[in-house]
């Protein structure tokens, strides 16, 4: 019990710190672009726990997981496809390398033009992001599948479906989840982006309303809202990770504890 | 149990000789190898190391293709792994699955055959009883130790029910009272199951231990050097098996054989 205590203590001591410091400084702040911390949480309220938590929030948190949805499904069955060939591999390399490396914010204008202003562009922007860390992840692990393994799978006849599912997906999981990681990280700057561009609603057009209309301290309750948001989806892409992984884990604390 | 000579062939191999071609530089690894295992037989493959055990071994699976010649089993000319054949990998530790039960391990082939769910808990249960690990079913392979997971892998090959068992060294990384268990063990499934089994190893003690025949191959390129039988009763045990005269009799043979293979080259 105390070890889960101190545990806890250890996790939000640096948190809390901050935020006092934050509290403290901004007390006695006249300052109309920084508001004192007991402003902007006491707004926090009023802002976000109403009709606009339907109406900005949730539309936001959908486009968000369309868009990782797909570049999860896209991503791991590309990422099979050209991890499991060599030929494909060496042809595909260079123009994923060039791909990923063209930053997502600036497919917004070019999707605009395809895809319009509504939801599809936005969840294009998000797959578009999303889909590297993961894609190039999994074919990093569905090329270091063990050959011993693979010889076992070739002698006990698994092969197919089979193979795939026992075999390739699970071994590439621990760089599958690493791509997962990123792409989550990721996927939040992209929602936030793809709606200050041209939106009529969401997370990242309400922020910028309230700058253009210089609701400053609404503002910044936005943005602490972001911070919140993509800490507890970190939180759940661990709890997904210790699920899925367990064998990994594991395995490597053996391992470790062995030598 | 049977002789070479009145048994049936199961196993046959034929003029295999096996040449690597890696990037210009040409590796002779097997020149040319020909013997027969009949069905019901025990039978070591031992040789200097670097005589090209593993690849003899992986031609004889069907999962690297010879360069010329053929191995046949049951009539059928090898080109893939064949159905009704298990293999047992030295590297225990990478040839079981990390992400699977020890039932998970042993029954996923039984899975792949198509057997009811009731056959494959029967099957289960018996090798791991046979192998003395009932009691590790639902552990994890990385939580056992590697004479376990040995254990557990040698389960999942006689749980598949093969007609042939191929052994590519695989105690040659345990310890070496666990290692004495696991020859034993290996005698005793033999016997009970009635399966064909290919041993190979490095070590001259444990193929002359375990065979019913031993293969002495010479260095790479590798040739058959002698074909020995072993006359030691059928029923076998560390101490005295391994005490007896005719025991130091035909180690000495083989371990010559050895000596003479490595001097040639």
């Amino acid at each position: 019990m105390t070890v889960v205590l101190r545990r806890i203590a250890t996790v939000v001591a640096v948190p809390i710190a901050l935020l006092a410091v934050w509290w403290m400084t901004s007390a006695q702040s006249t300052s109309y672009y920084l508001p004192p911390l007991s402003k902007i949480l006491s707004t926090f309220d009023d802002v976000w726990f109403n009709q606009r938590f339907l109406d900005d929030v949730v539309p936001s948190l959908l486009r968000l997981l369309v868009g990782f949805s797909l570049a999860l499904v896209l991503g791991v069955a590309l990422g099979v496809l050209v991890g499991s060939s060599r030929a494909v591999r060496s042809y595909c390399e260079p123009v994923l390398e060039f791909l990923r490396a063209i930053p997502p914010p600036v497919l917004v204008p070019v999707l605009m033009l395809f895809a319009g202003i509504g939801d599809t562009m936005k969840v294009l922007v998000i797959v578009s992001g999303c889909i590297w860390p993961i894609l190039l992840n999994t074919v990093e692990g569905v090329r270091a599948v063990d050959q011993v393994l693979s010889e076992t799978c070739r002698v006990y006849r698994i092969g197919g479906r089979a193979r795939l599912t026992t075999l390739v997906l699970r071994s590439a999981s621990p760089q599958i989840m690493a791509g997962v990681r990123q792409a989550v990280s990721i996927g939040i700057i992209l929602m936030v982006i793809s709606e200050m561009f041209a939106a009529s609603n969401g997370l990242g057009f309400t922020i910028i309303q309230f700058q253009r209309s210089f609701n400053i301290t609404e503002m910044w309750t936005g943005i602490l809202l972001l911070g919140i948001l993509g800490f507890v989806l970190s939180l759940a892409v661990r709890a997904v990770d210790r699920r899925v992984l367990r064998w990994y884990h594991g395995q490597r604390r053996t391992h470790l504890g062995a030598r | 149990m049977t002789s070479p000579l009145d048994g049936e062939a199961l196993l046959q191999v034929r003029s295999l000789r096996k040449v690597y071609d890696a990037r210009g530089r040409v590796v002779e690894a097997i020149g040319d190898l020909s013997f027969t295992v009949g069905k019901g037989e025990l039978v070591c493959v031992v040789g200097p190391s670097g005589a090209g055990k593993t690849t003899l071994l992986k031609c004889v699976a069907g999962l690297l293709p010879p360069t010329s010649g053929e191995v046949v089993l049951d009539g059928l000319r090898v080109t893939a792994p064949p159905p009704g054949m298990a293999v047992v990998f030295q590297e225990y530790g990478r040839s079981l699955f990390p992400w699977l039960t020890v039932r998970g391990n042993v029954e996923l082939p039984l899975k792949e055959k198509g057997l009811p769910r009731d056959r494959r808990t029967e099957l289960v249960d018996e090798a791991l009883r046979a192998v003395d690990l009932t009691e590790a079913v639902s552990a994890y392979p990385w939580q056992l130790s590697g004479g376990m997971q040995q254990r557990v892998a040698i389960a999942r090959a006689v749980a598949y029910e093969p007609r042939i068992m191929l052994m590519d060294e695989p105690f040659a990384a345990v310890d070496a009272q666990t290692r004495a268990d696991l020859e034993d063990l290996v005698r005793s499934l033999w016997q009970r199951f009635g399966v064909t089994i290919v041993f190979v190893t490095h070590d001259i003690d444990e193929a002359v231990y375990l065979g019913g025949r031993v293969l002495v191959l010479s260095s790479s390129p590798t040739e058959l050097m002698d074909d020995v039988a072993i006359g030691l009763p059928e029923e076998r045990d560390q101490l005295t098996t391994r005490s007896s005269p005719e025991f130091a009799r035909l180690r000495a043979h083989v371990f010559e054989l050895i000596q003479q293979a490595k001097g040639v080259r």
